[in-house]
């Protein structure tokens, strides 16, 4: 994907524009009571569905929770409610069906951990000859489930364009088993496979797997990335991959603050920072070609977004490990370069 | 209508016969020749309403079967061998979710060494997966399996696996008779789940269950089953009494009667063990056989019927259970809890080892006269075997024993006698 540095990425084109631009203190967030209605967040709506209900068993500030309820209200709005999902064996699995307290109001299926794609293949496919083309399927599933274990069925799925919408809950490591390195794990983390101990601490670098362009690579019809600490983003996102017919793949960042020993309360913070800082460029492509990304508006050091994990801690120590640090500082300046996540304009004080 | 066709031809005429929804296809010999030809008859236009889709591994062809049985489709998918092992937790994932789709096994062993010929290694080693098991013996009985199959497996809410040996039934010619569309839709209703994915009565699916109520679920497929083992016989009258075959059944017992040894075979290889009690009654040697056409369920009660009144039982196996022997004796022996009899196993016909009549009339001389050991292996070449472990004995690094075996016995082709 190097030609991508080179060439100009045009700005977005079909994102819900605003004529004016209203954020709450201290954030960027648009304030929703200040839009008109109908410009309003699907979670704004007291009629939204909550897919996924209160009551499940997700730990206090679960990124993942958040990021399944927005995309699935979403997608139930654009499908008018008719909205089939199948789900990995995962944290999402779990805590939301140990039964009779399941807290899914939608027909929800899961199998195994590494079929999702395939097994909503198969309900798409019953779907299509059933001639109830109005249902929609999607699949659902943490990077494990999808970067690793699932991949053969993704890229299956991916590669025959069969009429599903994935989506990857990514909290980069394997949660639901006690944080083990998937190949979704950033480097340096620390996991309970990649300890933070021996002459290179936490996860290694230069390894792992960038799923949304493997996905792209592809050429299915819709590919995007996501933040919980981007609301109308996600749902713009999820909105018009329901608007497309074939396979199309969302990969949403949600952290994870057991995993990543974070405080539950900076959740979207985190998520937030690590938007801003490059290291999880949100970006949409179709057919292989991106065709929108959200710039930055304020570009932040990756310091910022790595302090607050505990996951990181051995960076931050007495000695702090400066060459990691600027390691993963080129990382994300890699991808602010190579997707053009920060408007020339903008960066100039313009 | 009477054909000469080959067996996988047949069955894929019965598959399509039966109305699917969803195929779910992955290429692996001897299977293969099925899914071809429904993938033909999907494109051509021949069998509609039906999707048919290509897929990349056979954990996606049954994963994709369980998606689409889930949302109310009539599911089918094919394999053999190393696939069905490929798929193994999606077969145990299946049975589990009470999902009625129906899959054939072209019977093939498992490696290492690879091996593509005919035993039943494949579908013993899921024995225990929650799924119906159904041995043809013919290519007309796979034919007419499978029409059962779907009907048996929608009315219990099971996955059912129809067994035929590879090669010998799905590569060869025989005669046939296929029905009729309006015959097959006589005997197999339209599917109506038990549950079903549906936007307009959400449920559920798959839901982590504790040690609060797995033993009962785990309990009820156990029931299912047991149930199965009356309804199978139901069925079999059923179908004799709308096609005029019989085919099908928990067991086939031959010239059982009076019999002192009887013999006990999945598949095939009846045809050959029939012929051979033939030769050996035309000899006054009072023998009989039982063809094991469902096991699983596994007919416990119907072969003791049967079998309680000889003096030995042989169980010819197409399989081996390494480190104990036999897999299909170990439910014979269970079903003659408490009757004393001499039991025999024998391994035979692995990896698509020819097993001849001249071979069995031996073996089943030596059981009459109760001097087999308890577990032979049919035509054990001891030469190679004797050879092989001095050769080890020797040298610590005595390198690949497959290879080495084949090194010696030189360029045999296809000389599998």
């Amino acid at each position: 994907m190097s030609i991508m540095a080179e060439r100009k990425i045009p700005a977005r084109a079909a994102a819900p524009m605003q004529a004016v631009k209203f954020y709450q203190t201290g954030t960027f967030t648009v304030g929703n009571r200040l839009l008109a209605e109908d410009q309003r967040s699907v979670q704004a709506n007291m009629e939204r569905t909550n897919s996924l209900n209160s009551g499940h068993r997700a730990c206090q500030g679960c990124g993942e929770a958040l990021g399944a309820r927005y995309a699935i209200d979403a997608a139930m709005r654009a499908a008018n409610n008719q909205v089939i999902a199948v789900n990995a064996t995962g944290c999402l699995e779990v805590f939301s069906t140990p039964y009779p307290e399941t807290s899914w109001q939608i027909p929800w299926m899961h199998s195994l951990f590494g079929n999702a794609a395939a097994v909503a293949s198969g309900v798409a496919s019953a779907m299509r000859i059933k001639g109830r083309t109005d249902v929609r399927v999607i699949a659902q599933g943490g990077d494990g489930g999808t970067t690793d274990i699932g991949f053969g069925c993704l890229s299956g799925m991916f590669e025959r364009n069969d009429d599903v919408l994935y989506i990857c809950y990514d909290n980069e490591a394997y949660m639901n088993t006690g944080v083990q390195r998937s190949s979704a794990t950033p480097p340096a983390a620390r996991t309970a496979t990649t300890m933070a101990v021996g002459r290179e601490p936490g996860n290694v670098f230069g390894t792992g797997k960038n799923l949304p362009l493997i996905a792209m690579a592809h050429e299915i019809p819709y590919v995007a990335t996501a933040s919980v600490a981007n609301l109308r983003d996600l749902e713009y996102k999820v909105t018009r991959a329901m608007g497309i017919r074939g396979a199309r793949y969302i990969h949403i960042h949600v952290p994870c603050p057991l995993g990543w020993g974070s405080n539950p309360a900076d959740t979207i913070r985190l998520a937030r920072l690590a938007v801003e800082s490059g290291l999880f460029p949100l970006y949409e492509a179709e057919h292989g070609e991106i065709i929108g990304r959200t710039t930055i508006r304020r570009k932040v050091p990756v310091d910022e977004y790595l302090r607050l994990q505990k996951r990181f801690a051995h960076l931050f120590g007495a000695k702090p490990d400066l060459e990691r640090i600027a390691h993963i500082q080129a990382l994300a300046d890699r991808n602010v370069k190579r997707f053009g996540l920060v408007d020339a304009t903008v960066a100039a004080g313009g | 209508m009477l054909k000469q066709t080959e067996g996988s031809r047949a069955v894929a005429e019965a598959i399509a016969l039966s109305r699917p929804e969803v195929i779910c296809a992955y290429p692996i010999t001897p299977q293969t020749h099925i899914v071809e030809a429904l993938g033909e008859m999907v494109k051509s236009g021949e069998l509609g309403g039906c999707d048919f889709i290509n897929v990349e591994s056979e954990f996606a062809a049954l994963s994709v079967a369980i998606g689409a049985s889930a949302a109310g489709a009539r599911a089918y998918t094919a394999t053999s061998s190393q696939g069905l092992l490929f798929m193994a937790e999606a077969v145990y994932n299946a049975a589990g979710l009470g999902l009625p789709i129906v899959m054939t096994i072209g019977n093939r062993a498992i490696g290492a060494p690879i091996n593509i010929w005919n035993d039943h290694s494949d579908s013993m080693s899921m024995r225990d997966a929650g799924w119906i098991q159904l041995f043809a013996e013919t290519n007309q009985e796979a034919l007419d399996l499978h029409i059962q199959a779907f009907r048996l497996a929608e009315e219990l809410s099971c996955p059912v696996m129809v067994c035929m040996d590879g090669f010998i039934l799905t590569h060869a010619y025989d005669r046939v008779d296929v029905p009729t569309q309006g015959e097959v839709d006589a005997f197999l209703p339209p599917y109506e789940p038990r549950q079903i994915l549906d936007p307009a009565d959400p449920v559920s699916i798959g839901a982590m269950v504790g040690p609060e109520a797995f033993t009962e679920v785990r309990y009820l497929a156990h029931h299912k089953q047991q149930r199965a083992l009356t309804r199978i016989p139901q069925l079999k009258a059923l179908f004799q009494a709308q096609f005029g075959r019989a085919s099908g059944g928990l067991i086939r017992p031959y010239r059982c009667t009076d019999a002192e040894t009887i013999v006990v075979a999945l598949g095939s290889i009846n045809g050959t063990v029939q012929e051979v009690v033939d030769t050996m009654r035309s000899d006054g040697v009072k023998i009989g056989s039982v063809s094991i056409c469902s096991f699983r369920p596994f007919p416990l009660a119907a072969l003791r019927e049967v079998l309680q009144g000889a003096k030995r039982v042989v169980v010819l196996e197409k399989c081996l259970a390494v480190g104990l022997g036999g897999i299909v004796s170990d439910g014979v022996r269970k079903a003659l809890s408490g009757i004393q009899l001499n039991g025999y196993t024998v391994i035979a016909g692995l990896g698509g080892r020819a097993i001849t009549q001249e071979s069995l009339l031996q073996l089943f001389a030596d059981a009459h006269a109760d001097e087999l050991e308890q577990v032979t292996f049919l035509d054990l070449n001891a030469d190679v075997v004797a050879h092989e472990l001095e050769r080890e004995a020797l040298a610590r690094r005595s390198g690949p024993t497959a290879e080495a075996i084949l090194r010696r016995l030189g360029t045999v082709g296809s000389g599998i006698g």
